[in-house]
């Protein structure tokens, strides 16, 4: 049986993911990218292999995605991330028009057409307000584990207004209504309604269509997909591996390759 | 004589190129002469006009681009920051306000001072910028006013009542400014040698617009972006000259004969493009190549319909009545060029056909909210009218701090991702 993988390079974390032919997930693997991020790339796909039971040579096919994909020296072509997270929210979850990609530094709005193909899709740019980074932030500011914030924002009932300017300056605004002694629950609520805010602000440069998928890290944070889904008042598709939904669509393009014989890059030429 | 390859293709950018140093050898004299120069905008120049007063003609906007393509863009703005200017005002001001602390020193040369400085409103910044040569040269700054196109893009029509009321008040404005280019150069106006430089602009016009239709051929024989904007600077810095007309006759015939033998732009061609916006000057030969890349060419662009002055219009002057026709024809093409940065959507949706468009690529820059607000509105606008693929990239003109190359390319490559996939749609279909 022929196997497919693909690695997602991310800014904070690397994703493997390895597929069989029925397009099952058979492997995955999530590590820190550091910052060797050839060796980052190595270690995710080794360790999917690993969680596969597979060896490396049972695999015909490898994608490198994100923005380290070029790094994945083992890999046999490229996609980007966008093409890649709208690749495998379709498959998760077929119905799905807009995708919100919410990653460590980019937070990506992408709009699909009925067949999958990418509509449109907006990015944020030049700052890292409304990404997971923006979350780091907070987390640093008030000495608490990242997983621990979404718990904590979700007691929250009063939430403090931060601005969605630069995450920078949000790290020294939950300073200040700490000062304030505003509870951490609210201002924690705050920082997700915030990110939320700039959130959407992508979503509808590039027009909101049911159903909405919500991929990336941050979909493990219940607050986020919690207010998220309150402020566009849909429910969001989130699944086990949202959080690998880049790696996913990756080796989906892969397996592309070894049944289509060719790759989705090299239709347009370029690797 | 018969045409070959060999003697015609590539010649336009090398006699481009040759061109371009002679105007900057000429400012350079002038400069050491002390000879002051025209300051005029790309939008409304009137060089027509003011040749005839032999105004050594400064193009500020053409300067301060220049600084960027060599890539010492940034010494320029640092030190009209470090002089008080904000990060956040048009680059090009403040490269333009190095060059004039410099006493006009410049990588291609020496830029004279303004005997006087000409601009329009078609950019809100083209007048305040005149208020600082003004402030630091003492020397007259003359604004014409020109009614542009109102709401939604409504246009007195030429013929029309509105547009002779119009056209009327821009003659009265060229009448003052005719009085003024007196006084300030000590010549009388010769209304002969306005209808000399009005025929040869009548020549660069129509080549202007010959040229742009050349690239509706498959494959595309010149780059909107990259060549396009060399032409672009011959377009202005020699409009109304016998050098500029002779060199958009023979431009033409080298993109004619490309086109009749199926000379591309690239190698191989498989996404044709149109561009809106302004270049990203700082990295502007690997910003075309985020497209080439993946065999992508811009066959048209805004940014030749509206930095051109609004050449790409089908006017005419009409040599037997210059100054009616000089009024007439600078209220037509400043007002298409505001249209092409402000009522662009029904443009662009008209030109997908003709020109074969596969996608189209929208590119704000910080420092220039004129032309970037709206960007935004203009691709829905698009979308709504046609089902094309867009992308949307922000970047700069001048500011290489604010140009993010990784960033770039990443949105680049999903585009061209998106493209193969549109295209493998249809076959997967079948």
């Amino acid at each position: 049986m022929a196997h497919a993988a693909g690695v997602d390079v991310g800014s904070t974390q690397t994703k493997a993911v390895v597929l069989d032919e029925a397009r099952r997930i058979v492997g995955r693997a999530l590590t820190d990218t550091g910052a060797n991020v050839m060796q980052a790339a190595e270690r995710a796909f080794a360790e999917a292999l690993q969680d596969a039971d597979l060896r490396e040579d049972q695999v015909e096919y490898v994608v490198g995605t994100g923005y380290g994909r070029y790094k994945v020296t083992f890999g046999n072509t490229q996609v980007t991330e966008i093409s890649c997270h709208a690749r495998g929210a379709v498959h998760m979850f077929p119905a799905t028009r807009t995708v919100l990609d919410m990653g460590g530094q980019d937070t990506k709005a992408i709009r699909v057409s009925p067949t999958g193909e990418i509509v449109d899709f907006c990015m944020n740019d030049k700052c890292a307000a409304g990404t997971g980074r923006f979350l780091g932030a907070a987390a640093v500011a008030l000495d608490l584990p990242l997983a621990e914030l979404g718990p904590t924002a979700l007691r929250g009932d009063r939430p403090v207004k931060i601005s969605t300017t630069c995450t920078v300056f949000a790290e020294s605004e939950v300073l200040s209504w700490v000062g304030k002694g505003r509870k951490i629950e609210d201002i924690l609520l705050g920082v997700h309604e915030s990110i939320a805010t700039r959130s959407l602000g992508l979503l509808r440069r590039v027009g909101i269509e049911p159903e909405v998928t919500f991929t990336g890290g941050v979909t493990k944070n219940q607050a986020m997909v919690d207010v998220l889904a309150q402020r566009l008042g849909v429910s969001l598709n989130v699944g086990a591996d949202s959080h690998f939904m880049g790696a996913l669509g990756a080796a989906l393009f892969a397996l592309d390759r070894i049944v289509a014989g060719r790759a989705p890059a090299a239709a347009g030429g370029a690797a | 004589m018969t045409a070959t390859a060999s003697g015609i293709v590539g010649r336009g950018g090398e006699a481009a190129g040759q061109l371009f140093r002679s105007w900057f050898d000429g400012l350079t004299a002038a400069a050491e002469e002390k000879r002051g120069a025209a300051y005029v905008f790309v939008m409304g120049s009137v060089t027509e006009l003011l040749r005839c007063f032999d105004f050594p003609i400064v193009f500020p906007e053409i300067n301060s681009l220049q600084t960027a393509v060599r890539h010492v863009a940034h010494e320029y703005l640092n030190e009209a920051e470090n002089y008080g200017y904000s990060p956040d005002i048009c680059g090009y001001v403040k490269a333009d306000v190095a060059v004039q602390l410099r006493r006009g020193a410049h990588p291609m040369g020496r830029i004279p001072k303004p005997a006087l400085a000409v601009c329009t409103n078609a950019c809100n910044t083209y007048i305040k910028w005149g208020e600082i040569w003004e402030r630091m040269h003492g020397m007259p700054m003359f604004t014409l006013d020109i009614p542009g196109s109102r709401g939604a893009g409504v246009t007195s029509a030429p013929g029309s009542e509105d547009f002779e009321r119009e056209r009327a008040y821009v003659a009265g404005q060229l009448g003052e400014l005719i009085t003024l280019c007196e006084r300030v150069s000590g010549r009388a106006f010769d209304i002969d040698r306005l209808r000399e430089h009005l025929g040869h602009a009548n020549t660069m016009q129509a080549a202007w617009r010959e040229l742009i239709d050349c690239n509706r051929s498959r494959p595309a024989v010149f780059n909107a972006l990259s060549d396009g904007t060399i032409y672009l600077g011959v377009a202005n810095g020699f409009r109304g000259t016998a050098e500029g007309a002779a060199f958009f006759r023979d431009l033409l015939e080298e993109l004619c004969y490309k086109a009749a033998n199926g000379i591309g732009t690239v190698t191989k061609e498989q996404w044709r493009l149109a561009f809106v916006g302004v270049p990203c000057y700082p990295i502007f030969r690997r910003f075309a190549e985020l497209f080439t890349h993946w065999g992508g060419v811009f066959v048209n662009s805004t940014y030749l319909w509206f930095a051109s002055g609004g050449s790409h219009v089908d006017f005419q002057y009409d040599l037997e009545r210059p100054l009616e026709s000089l009024a007439a024809g600078v209220l037509r093409t400043v007002r298409a060029a505001m249209d092409s940065m402000f009522f662009q959507a029904p443009s662009l949706a008209e030109m997908i056909d003709p020109f074969g468009i596969d996608g189209v690529v929208f590119h704000p820059i910080k420092s220039c909210r004129t032309v970037s607000t709206g960007l935004a509105d203009t691709r829905r606008a698009l979308m709504a009218l046609r089902d094309i693929p867009s992308l949307f990239i922000e970047s700069d003109l001048m500011d290489r701090r604010v140009v993010s190359e990784a960033q770039l390319k990443n949105r680049a490559d999903a585009f061209f991702e998106g493209l193969a996939a549109r295209r493998a749609q249809p076959a997967l279909a079948r």
